[in-house]
């Protein structure tokens, strides 16, 4: 192994080195200046972010255990660009005074499990993917916990070790059984030797179902919701967002090439699956009061829209799940933004508290509906492409039936996000929130957002290049 | 640039340029400068557009013009007009033309208010150019949306109950709409071919007859719901009763007609067996949506209750005429639209402009106020005349020319339907009558009502463009009918040539 192979692990790489800068940085600063940490962290991510966008080689590296092609890399890119909004959306809060000795342990242990997606996405053997994945998860949980004083934080922290541990250990089990029917962990030695014996089906089951719960799709969701409340705002977005998204892209990767032989089969599974998600998730997320589990719940039925993509089983269908995501990252990061905002000035996030929001905070108040709007599927914004791909991608596939009925989903959630636009353009109250001014993070965290949630669904050339690398089922 | 795609920027630079307004007037003024600006640009392209017909330009579509926007989906931006949808577009510039002077003195929340109806009012535009079904979708559910925040907001009554029911049925009409469009796409082309959103290839290509079976019925009823058909016509009463003035004229005005242009244009016209075959259906609800639609006005008390009741009544005839799918009843179907378009937007206007003067719209309360307010008293005659038939009135050519057309039908079906429509126009002619006798003429019987002022400037520019409209079709049909039957006769022609051999089961 030469220099130049390792550079194909550019990504991870860089990011490894950054959370070392950040950790060797940390100890040269004093602790009355700890916020020093925000802008450096930040601008050490911005750093990488746009070093990803850099031309970057392809190839596999540790015999086929990894590899990176444009399509990993795409994806790596993604994500990032939520992490950046993440990152700026989280600067406020992480400067309140009980947050300050530990800025620096946010912006590592983020990363750390920022790296375990990559790991994940870029895997090509299930050995790979299960120590991204573990990698990905176990910080995680310290992140859930970040508040520890707090006991729904460190309820949500334990909540997730405990149910993302069930989860590994059922994917784990389905491991376990594939390399007992096919001798081997690499994907492409078990994409050829899969068939459909009953053990297989079993296998495919048992890793589909530990990939579910990450996901959180139902009926493998029932953490989502508490943890979600239970997590700082700006953790749960990041679980909402980054960790969902890349969750998706692994199981798209696996679907479309490891299991394609029984793709019969697991698109039986998938329709089943997003009926439940979608129906579950929207009947739950009409009667939430506290947005944070309201966002749990749009996220969950969200979910069950995003396996209409996977359904198409083609290029058309890969192209919508991968535009989704980066859609559903600006506009869930859109809402999850003024949340934040607002949670970090005067500790609100209940729904009726934004009652009359918008007499105080128009442009906040603005781009909540924008969001809501792009994660009900309305145009002009983004979120109307997306949809509207995902579900050309099931109708391809002759899934008409399966679309109408997440149409009809996405009638239903219209509801609930226009209960959120009617509070705060509606509703009257003789007490609303004040008006106040954000910091520079925050509003250009917010502006980001916003930026993306325009521009993504009327600039056809993103879709070109998602297109252009994107592919179906191998045959 | 092309001047068809004017009628989307003009909107948006107006929406931009109120952001900037300081005060009330000066958003109420660039309003009213951009729309009629679009008013003079919808004359420029009716004037052009009969001159090139008169130079003897036979394409389908003028003003054509298209740019591809997502290549591998082959989602491109087509616009160009024929004679019906030149004709939607006048009628669309001069509603909303007459919507801004009508809500004038809109106070609470300006921008917003004007904001939303513009923003509206391009979604409608953009709607009518729309050549591609992609296009035509997202500008369909972007003339829905704004409603939500326009009832919602500066509505009166159980105005959020209301809005929320409108946004949530006329989405549930678009999720049907989805699937008819996803699945005309995917058989927009032979196997192999590419395939397309673009209404005039797809007409050129045959979908096979089971698809048609199963796409028909979503394409139609996805516009239906728009166009007010029975049972799903229930979001209409409350969503016009409760909205503020403007918004009732645009919506049943316009947004309406959304519904019968989309049910003509893509499901009939691109599913043209399947018409044939399902049409017994339809005509049976539209033909409910008529009679009863008019017979639930009569038993209504609230003035917009009756004029959204009465809409119902007009819309569900414009997707009756369309369902009987020949030339002349197609043809009054469009002159309806158009005329029906105009006449409730008068009404809703001058209800709106009624009750604010008297602070009440139950008819019982009100009385002899044509002593009061004579100009707004005149006015309403003459939209009640236009309503009922009268010739010489744009309402008259309209029913008049979808009745020959329905009565054409020699079998018994048909001809039975068409008498049971016909009847309609007793049943209208006693809620109007009714509603101007004891509205306008008999004793006054509120004293405070003795004090109210006649229409101001603005409001008589409102009425007064409406009026004009209505008279000029009725005194001089022709040109219109004649601009919307070349237009239409290539596509009856389509429609009924494939289906020569099904008859329907009647």
């Amino acid at each position: 192994m030469v220099f130049n192979d390792f550079l194909t692990m550019r990504h991870e790489l860089i990011l490894v080195c950054m959370i070392l800068l950040v950790l060797i940085i940390d100890l040269c600063v004093s602790k009355a200046n700890k916020t020093v940490m925000i802008p450096v962290a930040i601008s050490l991510f911005l750093i990488h972010t746009i070093i990803g966008f850099l031309p970057a080689q392809s190839g596999v590296l540790f015999g086929g255990a990894y590899h990176s092609e444009p399509l990993t890399v795409l994806m790596k890119n993604i994500l990032n660009i939520g992490v950046v909004i993440v990152l700026l959306q989280s600067a406020a809060w992480l400067q309140k005074e009980e947050n300050r000795e530990k800025i620096s342990e946010f912006f590592m242990i983020m990363w750390a499990t920022l790296t375990g997606m990559y790991f994940m996405i870029s895997s090509g053997d299930f050995l790979m993917l299960y120590l991204g994945l573990e990698l990905a998860t176990i910080p995680m949980a310290t992140l859930a916990a970040y508040v520890h004083h707090q006991t729904k934080s460190a309820e949500a922290g334990v909540k997730f070790i405990l149910s993302s541990a069930l989860s590994s250990g059922i994917l784990l089990f389905g491991l376990s059984m594939i390399y007992g029917t096919c001798g081997s962990m690499y994907f492409d030695t078990i994409q050829t030797a899969y068939g459909n014996a009953p053990l297989q089906v079993l296998a495919f089951l048992f890793f589909f179902s530990g990939m579910a719960f990450k996901i959180s799709l139902v009926p493998f969701h029932l953490w989502t919701a508490d943890v979600y409340e239970g997590a700082p705002v700006n953790v749960t977005s990041y679980f909402s967002v980054i960790s969902k998204g890349a969750s998706a892209f692994i199981l798209i990767i696996v679907l479309y090439t490891v299991f394609h032989s029984i793709a019969y089969l697991w698109k039986d599974v998938l329709y089943i699956i997003s009926i439940i998600t979608m129906v579950v998730g929207n009947l739950f997320a009409l009667r939430q009061q506290n947005l944070k589990r309201f966002l749990a719940f749009s996220s969950i039925a969200q979910a069950g829209f995003l396996l209409l993509g996977l359904l198409g089983a083609n290029e058309v269908g890969m192209t919508a799940t991968i535009y989704f995501v980066l859609v559903y990252i600006f506009s869930n990061l859109g809402a999850f933004g003024v949340v934040s905002a607002i949670h970090a000035k005067t500790g609100k996030e209940n729904i009726s508290d934004y009652n009359g929001l918008y007499k105080t905070n128009p442009l906040l108040s603005l781009l909540m509906m924008l969001s809501m709007f792009s994660l009900a599927g309305i145009p002009p914004v983004a979120g109307f492409f997306g949809k509207f791909f995902l579900f050309t991608s099931a109708a391809s596939a002759g899934y008409y039936w399966l679309v109408f009925i997440a149409v009809l989903n996405a009638t239903i959630s219209l509801y609930y996000y226009l209960m959120v636009v009617k509070a705060m353009f509606i509703n009257k109250n003789d007490n609303p929130i004040p008006y106040f001014k954000s910091d520079a993070y925050t509003r250009v965290g917010l502006i980001c957002a916003a930026l993306g949630i325009f521009v993504i669904g009327f600039w056809s050339q993103i879709y070109e290049i998602i297109t252009s690398l994107a592919f179906g089922v191998i045959k | 640039m092309n001047i068809l795609t004017l009628f989307v920027v003009i909107p948006v630079l107006t929406v931009i340029a109120i952001l900037f307004s300081k005060d009330m007037k000066q958003t109420r003024l660039i309003s009213a400068i951009g729309m009629g600006i679009q008013l003079i640009l919808a004359g420029i392209l009716v004037y052009s557009y009969l001159g090139m017909r008169k130079a003897g330009i036979t394409d389908e579509f003028l003003f054509y013009f298209d740019a591809l926007w997502f290549k591998t989906l082959n989602i491109h931006y087509t616009i160009g007009v024929d004679g019906i949808s030149v004709a939607m577009i006048a009628l669309t510039s001069i509603v909303v033309f007459a919507g801004v002077f009508a809500s004038w003195t809109v106070e609470t929340l300006h921008k917003e208010f004007f904001i939303s109806l513009i923003v509206l009012a391009s979604g409608v535009f953009g709607f009518f150019i729309s050549l591609d079904l992609f296009t035509m979708f997202l500008f369909y559910e972007i003339a829905v949306i704004p409603m939500y925040l326009l009832i919602g907001i500066w509505g009166s009554g159980p105005k959020e109950y209301s809005a929320m029911k409108l946004t949530l049925m006329l989405m549930a009409g678009s999720a049907l709409l989805f699937v008819a469009i996803l699945g005309i796409y995917f058989y927009s082309a032979p196997a192999g071919g590419q395939l397309t959103f673009n209404l005039l290839e797809i007409a050129k290509n045959k979908i096979p007859i089971e698809m048609q079976r199963f796409l028909f019925p979503f394409a139609f009823i996805g516009f239906g719901i728009l166009g007010a058909l029975f049972p799903f016509h229930t979001w209409s009463p409350d969503g016009h009763a409760s909205a503020p003035t403007a918004v009732s004229m645009l919506h049943a005005g316009v947004l309406m007609k959304l519904g019968g242009y989309g049910a003509f244009r893509v499901a009939l016209y691109l599913l043209p067996e399947a018409a044939h075959e399902q049409a017994w259906i339809f005509l049976i609800l539209t033909g409910i949506s008529v009679v009863y639609g008019a017979f639930g006005a009569i038993a209504q008390k609230d003035l917009k209750y009756i004029n959204a009741y009465s809409s119902v009544s007009h819309c569900g005839l414009v997707l009756f005429a369309l369902l009987m799918l020949n030339q002349a009843a197609m043809n009054g179907a469009i002159i309806q639209m158009i005329s029906h378009g105009l006449m409730t937007a008068l009404f809703f206007a001058l209800i709106g402009m009624i009750y604010g003067r008297t602070h009440t719209r139950i008819v019982s309360e009100m009385g002899g106020l044509m002593k009061i307010m004579p100009f707004l008293g005149v006015c309403w005659v003459i939209a009640g005349m236009a309503s009922l038939g009268l010739p010489g009135l744009s309402g008259f050519v309209a029913e008049m020319t979808i009745f020959i057309g329905s009565f054409q039908h020699t079998d018994t079906f048909h001809r039975f339907m068409t008498i049971l429509a016909t009847t309609s126009i007793v049943v209208t002619a006693v809620y109007i009558l009714r509603v101007v006798g004891a509205l306008l003429l008999g004793p006054v019987k509120n004293d405070h009502f003795l004090e109210l002022e006649d229409a101001k400037w603005y409001e008589r520019l409102s009425t007064v463009t409406l009026i004009l409209s209505i008279a000029a079709i009725g005194i001089a049909p022709l040109w219109l009918s004649d601009m919307i039957g070349f237009s239409l006769a290539p596509m009856v022609d389509k429609i009924n040539s494939v289906t020569a051999s099904i008859a329907g089961i009647f």
